[in-house]
């Protein structure tokens, strides 16, 4: 129950003075009240709990964050290793035995 | 969404284990705290790929677990009378009370329902006014805005044959009862990313101050949990304890105001029983004094329940990150999903049904996208 779903807005609508939004799940779309934010907008992607929209995924955010994840440890490895010789990405740190 | 699946590269994964272990001097042991975050750990082998490193004690971070075996009694109590329908999200239907489940109530003829929503509920008290609706309003703070908005509208619409067994649990006073314990071993947390979607970061504020603990805030991929990971190690390898969030496209600081305000005037903070951990202080909601004629427990006298937990279950200890769940005797022998002795064998975000979907033989996983 506790874990939020994030998924698509479809459609934003009124039901009795309440804002509404067809929520799309990969496939299988829900109705999703609103209420709480009121302010999302068709295309949007919004993480959904127990039938609620809480917050809007921030898209920006997230490739920041990727970014940020995949320069880790591609870059020259900075506690004493061999410098990477080129872009010789994940065939090298990733490999190194756990 | 294509960005969320790049959060499971097991590429990426596997070269930010590399940088955990490079920057550990030693094994650090870090709380994950919700149940999901369990789950995927364990899922993903994340745990065992960092073994040596760091060690993950899993948190109490699951509301099927730790609402009290009393409240499930009731729930049960109400479930078995004949002008109440008790609609429940489906995975409180097998969690074990006393003597039985919410299946059996059900399979001896009682009026039981899954909903997704709490309005799912409200919606069968308006088309069937002859029949006494019980909502089994239990979980964090992140069903909590949905619960409280159940009630708003029951009195909107003036839907009097609505009531909700409230049972809601609060993470914060949680983390702090672990750190709190004589027996305290935890030494950062990843914290909970969705239950900030709702409070916000900044209700950790208080907990890294008074305990002096490293709090990031974590979402749930592979990659999430790693971040998150790293940054726990690096505040703890450099001596330093902040709050920092990892997890910044889903939660922000404020979180959403709105349900605060309509979680303020519906709720109050209470006392709670945690099933397993015992009595937490302010660890609770319930229906605030306006809105308590919704109260089912005040609206329907069930009696003293009396309570009575399966003696060999471990659950406290796992939930209190003391033992794993395969340390128990029970576990995968007497105790499966199908014939649970405690909760955490329940729910999807239960330690001990983790281990025994993805540990039972013993298997590492290694890294992977998606179990
Ligand atoms: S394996 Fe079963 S009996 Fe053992 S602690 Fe977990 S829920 Fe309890």
């Amino acid at each position: 129950m506790c874990l939020g779903l994030p998924g698509k807005v479809t459609e934003v609508f009124e039901d009795r003075g309440t804002t509404m939004a067809v929520v799309d799940f990969g496939g299988a779309s829900k109705q999703v009240c609103c209420a709480y934010l009121p302010e999302v907008e068709v295309g949007q992607y919004a993480l959904v709990h127990a039938g609620f929209a809480l917050t809007v995924l921030d898209e920006k955010a997230a490739l920041e964050t990727l970014e940020l994840l995949r320069s880790l440890g591609t870059v020259a490895d900075e506690l004493g290793g061999p410098e990477l010789g080129g872009p010789e990405l994940g065939g090298g740190p990733g490999e190194v035995g756990a | 969404m294509k960005y969320l699946d790049e959060f499971a590269d097991p590429e990426v994964a596997l070269r930010l284990v590399e940088q955990i272990r490079a920057r550990a001097t030693r094994s650090w042991t870090v709380m994950e705290v919700c149940g999901g975050q369990t789950h995927s750990l364990v899922r993903n082998g994340i745990d065992q790929l960092l073994d040596g490193a760091v060690e993950f004690v899993h948190g109490p971070g699951c509301p099927v677990c730790v609402t009290p075996l009393e409240t499930i009694d009731r729930a049960l109590a109400l479930a078995s009378r004949p002008e109440i329908t008790l609609c429940s999200f489906g995975d409180m239907l097998r969690v074990p009370g006393s003597h039985e489940d919410l299946f059996a109530v059900r399979a001896r003829g009682g009026d039981v329902r899954v909903v997704y929503s709490p309005l799912d509920a409200l919606r069968v008290a308006e088309a069937e006014p002859e029949r006494e609706v019980v909502f089994f309003a239990v979980g964090f703070e992140t069903t909590a805005p949905a619960n409280a908005m159940a009630v708003v509208r029951a009195r909107a619409l003036g839907v009097e044959n609505f009531s909700m067994l409230v049972s809601h649990v609060l993470v914060p006073p949680a983390m702090a009862a672990v750190l709190s314990s004589p027996t305290r071993r935890v030494a950062g947390f990843l914290a909970a990313g969705h239950v900030c979607t709702v409070m916000g970061t900044r209700q950790y504020d208080a907990l890294v101050e008074q305990f002096h603990v490293p709090v990031v805030v974590a979402g749930f991929e592979a990659l999430d949990l790693l971040d998150a990971t790293l940054r726990v190690v690096e505040q703890l390898e450099a001596g330093e304890a902040r709050l920092d969030n990892a997890y910044t496209r889903a939660v922000d600081r404020a979180g959403n105001e709105r349900a605060q305000r309509v979680l303020a005037e519906v709720f109050e903070v209470c006392d709670r029983t945690w099933r397993g951990i015992g009595d937490i202080p302010a660890s609770g909601w319930r229906l605030s004094g306006a809105f308590r004629d919704y109260d089912a427990e005040l609206r329907f006298d069930v009696g003293e329940v009396r309570v009575d937990e399966a003696p060999d279950c471990r659950a406290g200890e796992v939930l209190q990150g003391l033992v794993k769940p395969d340390s128990c005797a029970c576990f995968a022998t007497t105790c499966t999903p199908r014939t649970p002795l405690g909760a955490t064998m329940v729910s999807s975000e239960g330690a001990c049904a983790a281990y025994y979907r993805y540990r039972r033989s013993g298997v590492a996983t290694g890294a992977r996208a998606h179990g």
